[in-house]
Formats: structure tokens, C-alpha cells, sequence
């Protein structure tokens, strides 16, 4: 079976020390995360967890049993074959003269990016979308000298009425 | 009334039916131990060392079936806990470890004494704590315990800081805990078990394989009656010994890398195998690619990352051992194996290596092993240390009393031995308890002798003394060609050890001494040491190499007459 990409979502108590659990967890497992993004939820006291890391179908399968077992996991879930929404926000910072940056801003037009700082040297740039995007993006502006990054990795949901939450689960203290 | 950290921690303790605590005192732990004397109830045991307060808990739980308490202080005191928690992780252990830590204000600062346990400790608990609001310790205390003792079970860490042992908060234990993400299964999917019933009715080579899981939920008796109406072999892992007795005539013993060869043979050449209980460990399973190649697999376990992990599972039933085994046994067939169970028995004749003891004028450890066995029935409780010692105990010994033989069976870990016995008697108290140990093994926790002396525990230890690291001599006498790097051991006298700690103890040199120094042992009240002067080159036959298949079987040689 081939390896490949995983995106793993996980309800969690927002406890002290619950990232360093999964976290660790994986590297136990000697799972390579590609990306963890977390944050609230939309009921207090719980967060949201998107993994990434790649396997094949059997490994993960392990994995989320393993995750499954972390006392503050409330659920989680493989949601790689389901029709999901996958977002992550990038900042990119390129090297911009005053002759260039039209050239930059039409760049960062066609792929519905915005530059939110400007400098004598430098323009940011904030982009979301999907990972390709991103990195079709950062190729097109890479030529221009990129100053830095940062990328928040991947966020996903689910498309339709279907939720990854449990019910009988209000608040958590 | 507002109650104390510390007394709110004595009270919800009473509350969880505590009563004994394996402990060792120090700094950040000294407002608990102020309190633990205005609770006479709960015995605490002073044990020469971290490590046995841990390993003894750790014997406690497995002979009692409650949750095991150990107590430390911060720093030292906890990272000496840490083998014996990754040894009750890996056996699923129920246990709650509280650890002393530095006071609130002084935690990430480097402070004398501290150490970041609950981050040391998180890949080897089940869970872990740091209480950071004494209004949050009883529930705290309620939840460790009921994650520890349900489920697949486990060792809990609770750390408390030393100013939450003195902040006062009203004590309120709950009743029940609430722990949205934490839902074990117990009943068996019952579409499962008919599947499993259907497999077990059309199989014409079983076998069950039996683990620690029979023993942890206690389905002695339900699983005999599995195998008894179904006519089926049942095969232990090392976990598994002494959750069906070994003198049934459908036993076949342990398999394995150091299993028998019917036992071994039998897996291998199965249908379906029944697997109960057990996880697949390489040590049992030897190379998997060569492992039942042609067996069907029903597997039963409590814990649902178990199934699939290592072979492939046709049938799973994610549930406890015993509710699953009641529900099984309510549908099964009587079956009829007798073609196959005679071949088996074809094995057992023609591979006695393992069970039958040869001729020797020096002192073998697998006699001595059979002549405890002969002494008390196959009834006492036996601790062993790792080493060779352990093997010849799993192998020599029969194991009728259910749960009688403690060992440390994942990990591995040596030392466990001695504090673990200690654990056990304490567990078991007026019963017979006898301690195998390895002359490497024992010294790596020998100072537990005093503690044994404090409390005057009966315990029966005998030194299987071969001056030798004897496993790992093994393995270089078979795979390192005979290069014997760091294992000739040189040991202590250990009647003048003994004497030092006041127990009574006897060197046994000859094979004519054995049987009468059993016997002086089990007649005296109190502690005896055994140290047996044993062939120091003997081997443990049967063995797999390691990386073959389980079929892939070294048998004893036979030695030349001379
Ligand atoms: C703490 C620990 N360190 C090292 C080992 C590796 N090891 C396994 S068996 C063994 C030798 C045990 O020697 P001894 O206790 O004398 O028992 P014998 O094999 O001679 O019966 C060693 C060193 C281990 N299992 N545990």
C-alpha cells in the first residue's frame, strides 16, 4: 500500500500539555507530522486539531487508534477520503524596489492574495488557500528574493452538514 | 471545613479502598508525609529505593487486582520511578504514582530537586497530571484512579506541588468522573461474536492463545470452559502463564521464542488461531511473515489500537476479556478436535526439550525450578526477575493457581524481582511467595532485603547463581561466537549480605541439598534466601533464534556420554 498524506482532524480538551501529547505521540510511532495547526472550537474548553503526516491507509489507521487513546482526545477522525476544505494561511515577505513592486502587486492580484506591509525594501504578502496555491505563489515570488516566511499549515473541514464534534459533549472544564 | 492538599489526598485515597502506599520520603513531599500519620489506615511502606516502591506497587496490583500506589518526592525521587512505570505501562498495570514537585512558584526555574516528571513520564503512563489548584486534587485523584484501574489498565501520574499539599479547599470527592474523550468498550459487537462462533465451528486445527488480558479481567473460568467445550489447545504467552492451568491435558504451555515446541508448532500449523487477551509481541510471534501462515484470526481485546497492530485480524472483538469470553461461551458448540489434538501430542513426545531435565551430578536451575514446584503444588505465587532464571521459571515450574506467576514481561526489566515479590506477599499475605531470582538480577535491587527484613515478609528467594549474566552469555555463546564481552559477574557473598540484613540463608552446592534446603526455606516464618550454585554454561532450550520463524526451533543438544 502506498504511503501517502494524511489529514487527521481531532476534538481535544484544551488542557495544558495536550499538543506535546499527540505531538510525542507521533514521534514515538515514528510518524513524521507534516503540519499541526490548532485552535479553538466552536464550544469552549475544546479544540480543533488538524494533523498531516503521511502513511499508508493501515498506518494511519494505527496512529488515529493510538490518538483515540490520549485521555483529553474527545474524537478524531481521518477525513483524507471525505470531500473536505483545506486552508492555510501563509506570510511572505519578498525583496520589492520601486521598479518591481507593480509587477509583485499583479502577482499577488491574480492569485486573490493581498499585501498587508510595505516598505522601502519589502512588501508582505498574506495568502490563503490551499497548499498548492501557496506554493505556486511563493514560486512566482521566490525570483524576487524572499525574506521570510511563516505558514500556519493546514487547517480542514468537511464540506456539507456533516460535523466532527460530539454532542453530548457541552463544555469541558 | 477546608481540608488540606495533603488531606484531601489521604481522604479521596481512603475513599478509592487504598491500603498500602510504597513510599520513599523527601523534601517536597514532607506536608503529606506529616499527614500520612493521622491516617493509620493507610499503611505506607518505606521501601531502600524509588524503583521498589514502584515495582512493588506495580506486583500489589497484578496479585490484588486493585490499583497499586507509590509515592515519591520531586526530582530524584521521581525519575527513580521511571523504569518501573514504562514496566507497568507495557504489562498494563492499574497504578497511580504520586510524585512530590517543587512549589508552584519555583516550577520551570531550575529549582533544587525539581524535574519536569509529568513530561518525562508522558510516553509511559496512561495519563499524567500536574495539580496546579487544590480545588482541582479530589478530582484529580477521582479521575487517576478510574483511568488506572478501567479499560485496558495503566499507571497514572499525579505530580503535586508542594504548596498544593498545604492550600486548603472544602473536600468534595465525586462520585463520578467526567471524561468525555475516555469511553472504554467492555461488551464484545455481537455480530462479532456470532462471526467468531462461526469460525470456531468450521476450524479443524485451533488454537487459543491465551495473554495477560485473561488474567487482568479474570476469565479463568470462562475461559476454561471455552476450551473444554470446544476441545481446543490452549497455548499461553509469557503473560499469559497461569491463566489456565498448566497440568490441564488441552495446556500446551508458553510459546515463543523460548516456548515449546508443540506449542510453537501448533500455532504454525493452525487454522485459526483464538487469540485472547494478548498483543502479538515479537518475542511470541518470532518472525511474522512465518507466523500461523495459514490461520484465520479471531482476536479479543479490551484495546482497539491491539487489533491489527502487528498481524492481520479477521475476526476483532474490541471488549472486556471475560464479558466477551460469557457472551462466546452462550453460542459455542461442543467440538471434537481428537485428530489434531493427537498430533500435537505426536509433538509433545517427540520435543520433550523444555520439560524434560536431563541427567546432571552439578545443580541445574530447571531442578531446582521443578523441585519448588514439586514443594508446593504448583500453588505458590512466583516473582521473577529477566535472565534465564525467568525463562526456566516459566518453563519448569506448572502453573495451576490462577495468576500465580508475576513477571515482567514487556519491558524486561531486571531488578523487578525482588521488590515485585515483596509487593506480591504483601498482597498476599499467610500465602506462599517465592522470589526466582538471577544473581545479575537481584543485585540490581538488592537493597530491598531491608525492607523485606522492616516488615518481616515471608517472602522465599532463590538465587539461581550462575555467575554469569547468564541470558546475554547465551546469546554470545550462540550468535557472538563464545565471545563472553562483560558477562562473567563477579557476586558478593550473598549469605553475608543476607546476614547483614538479618535473614536467615543457606548456600545450597549440591544437587542432594536441593530438596532439603527447599524445605528448610518453606519451614521457616519468615524471609529465606536460597543461593544455588548452579552449572553456569546451561542454556534455555527451547529457542528461536532471533528474527526466524517460531518454527525455526533450537532444541537441546544432546550431550556426548562421557
Ligand atoms: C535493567 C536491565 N538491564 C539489562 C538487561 C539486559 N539483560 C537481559 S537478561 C540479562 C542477564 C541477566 O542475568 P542474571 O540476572 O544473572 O540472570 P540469568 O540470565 O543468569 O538467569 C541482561 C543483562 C535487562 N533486561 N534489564
Amino acid at each position: 500500500m502506498a504511503a501517502a498524506k494524511h489529514t487527521i482532524v481531532a476534538l481535544v480538551a484544551d488542557r495544558p500539555g495536550v499538543l506535546n501529547r499527540m505531538a510525542s505521540l507521533f514521534r514515538r510511532r515514528g510518524f513524521n507530522i507534516d503540519s499541526i495547526a490548532v485552535g479553538h472550537s466552536e464550544t469552549p474548553h475544546l479544540s480543533r486539531m488538524t494533523i498531516v503526516a503521511e502513511g499508508t491507509t493501515t498506518q494511519v489507521e494505527q496512529i488515529r487508534k493510538q490518538v483515540e487513546k490520549i485521555i483529553d482526545v474527545i474524537r478524531v477522525q481521518d477525513i483524507t477520503s471525505q470531500d473536505i476544505v483545506t486552508r492555510e494561511l501563509a506570510l511572505i515577505k519578498v525583496k520589492a524596489t520601486a521598479e518591481n513592486r507593480s509587477e509583485i502587486m499583479q502577482i499577488v492580484d491574480i492569485f486573490r492574495a493581498k499585501i498587508v506591509d510595505v516598505s522601502a525594501g519589502s512588501v508582505m504578502v498574506e495568502a490563503t488557500g490551499d497548499e498548492e496555491k501557496v506554493d505556486s505563489l511563493y514560486n512566482l515570488l521566490k525570483p524576487f528574493g524572499i525574506m521570510e516566511m511563516t505558514r500556519t499549515g493546514r487547517i480542514a473541514m468537511p464540506r456539507g452538514d456533516q460535523v466532527n464534534r460530539r454532542t453530548d459533549v457541552e463544555s469541558e472544564k | 471545613m477546608k481540608q488540606t492538599g495533603s488531606e484531601i489526598l489521604c481522604e479521596s485515597l481512603l475513599k478509592e479502598g487504598v491500603e498500602v502506599i510504597f513510599g520513599y520520603p523527601g523534601g517536597q513531599v514532607l506536608p503529606l508525609y506529616h499527614t500520612l500519620t493521622d491516617y493509620p489506615k493507610l499503611r505506607h511502606i518505606l521501601v531502600r529505593h524509588e524503583q521498589g516502591a514502584v515495582h512493588a506497587a506495580d506486583a500489589y496490583a497484578r496479585v490484588t487486582g486493585k490499583v497499586g500506589v507509590c509515592l515519591a518526592t520531586s526530582g530524584p525521587g521521581a525519575t527513580n520511578l521511571v523504569t518501573g512505570l514504562a514496566n507497568a505501562y507495557i504489562d498494563s498495570i492499574p497504578m497511580v504514582a504520586i510524585t512530590g514537585q517543587v512549589p508552584m512558584a519555583m516550577i520551570g526555574r531550575d529549582a533544587f530537586q525539581e524535574a519536569d516528571i509529568t513530561g518525562i513520564t508522558l510516553p509511559i503512563t496512561k495519563h499524567n497530571y500536574l495539580v496546579t489548584d487544590v480545588n482541582d486534587l479530589a478530582r484529580t485523584i477521582k479521575e487517576a484512579f478510574y483511568i488506572a484501574g478501567t479499560g485496558r489498565p495503566g499507571p497514572v501520574l499525579i505530580d503535586l506541588p508542594r504548596d498544593i499539599q498545604q492550600a486548603a479547599a472544602e473536600f468534595h470527592y465525586p462520585s463520578k468522573v467526567h471524561l468525555p474523550g475516555y469511553k472504554p468498550t467492555r461488551a464484545g459487537n455481537q455480530l462479532q461474536v456470532k462471526k467468531a462462533v462461526k469460525l470456531i465451528g468450521e476450524a479443524s486445527k485451533p488454537v487459543i492463545i491465551a495473554g495477560h488480558g485473561v488474567r487482568i479481567s479474570g476469565a479463568y473460568k470462562e475461559l476454561r470452559q471455552l476450551a473444554e467445550t470446544t476441545n481446543i489447545p490452549v497455548i499461553t504467552t509469557l503473560l499469559g502463564i497461569s491463566s489456565f492451568p498448566e497440568t490441564h491435558e488441552l495446556s500446551l504451555g508458553m510459546l515463543g521464542m523460548h516456548g515449546l515446541a508443540c506449542a510453537n508448532m501448533a500455532v504454525t500449523d493452525s487454522d485459526l488461531i483464538i487469540a485472547i487477551g494478548m498483543r502479538f509481541d515479537d518475542r511470541a510471534t518470532g518472525k511474522i511473515s512465518a507466523f500461523a501462515p495459514s490461520a484465520k484470526v479471531v482476536h479479543i481485546d479490551i484495546d482497539p489500537a491491539e487489533v491489527g497492530k502487528n498481524v492481520k485480524v479477521d475476526v476483532p472483538i474490541v471488549g472486556d476479556v471475560r464479558t466477551v469470553l460469557l457472551e462466546l461461551n452462550k453460542e459455542i458448540a461442543p467440538g471434537d478436535h481428537s485428530d489434531w489434538l493427537s498430533r500435537i501430542n505426536g509433538w509433545k513426545k517427540e520435543y520433550p526439550s523444555g520439560v524434560e531435565i536431563r541427567e546432571s551430578d552439578t545443580i541445574l536451575p530447571q531442578y531446582v525450578i521443578r523441585k519448588i514446584w514439586e514443594k508446593t503444588q504448583g500453588q505458590a505465587t512466583i516473582v521473577t526477575g529477566v535472565g534465564q532464571h525467568q525463562m526456566f521459571a516459566a518453563l519448569h515450574y506448572y502453573y495451576d493457581k490462577p495468576n500465580s506467576f508475576i513477571t515482567s514481561g514487556g519491558l524486561g526489566t531486571m531488578g523487578f524481582e525482588l521488590p515485585a515479590a515483596f509487593g506480591a506477599q504483601v498482597g498476599l499475605p499467610g500465602e506462599p511467595v517465592w522470589c526466582i531470582a538471577g544473581d545479575g538480577s537481584i543485585q540490581m535491587t538488592i537493597q530491598e532485603l531491608g525492607t523485606i527484613r522492616q516488615e518481616n515478609a515471608p517472602v522465599k528467594i532463590a538465587i539461581l547463581n550462575n555467575g554469569f549474566l547468564g541470558m546475554v552469555r547465551q546469546w554470545q555463546e550462540l550468535f557472538y561466537d563464545h565471545n563472553y564481552s562483560a558477562t562473567p559477574l563477579w557476586c558478593p557473598d550473598f549469605i553475608k549480605i543476607s546476614d547483614g540484613y538479618s535473614i536467615p540463608a543457606r548456600n545450597v552446592t549440591c544437587k542432594a541439598e536441593v530438596e532439603a534446603a527447599i524445605e528448610q526455606a518453606a519451614a521457616t516464618d519468615g524471609p529465606f534466601i536460597l543461593n544455588f550454585i548452579i552449572e553456569p554454561e546451561e542454556n534455555v532450550y527451547p529457542m528461536v533464534p532471533p528474527g526466524a520463524g517460531i518454527n525455526n526451533i533450537l532444541h537441546e543438544p544432546k550431550k556426548e556420554a562421557c
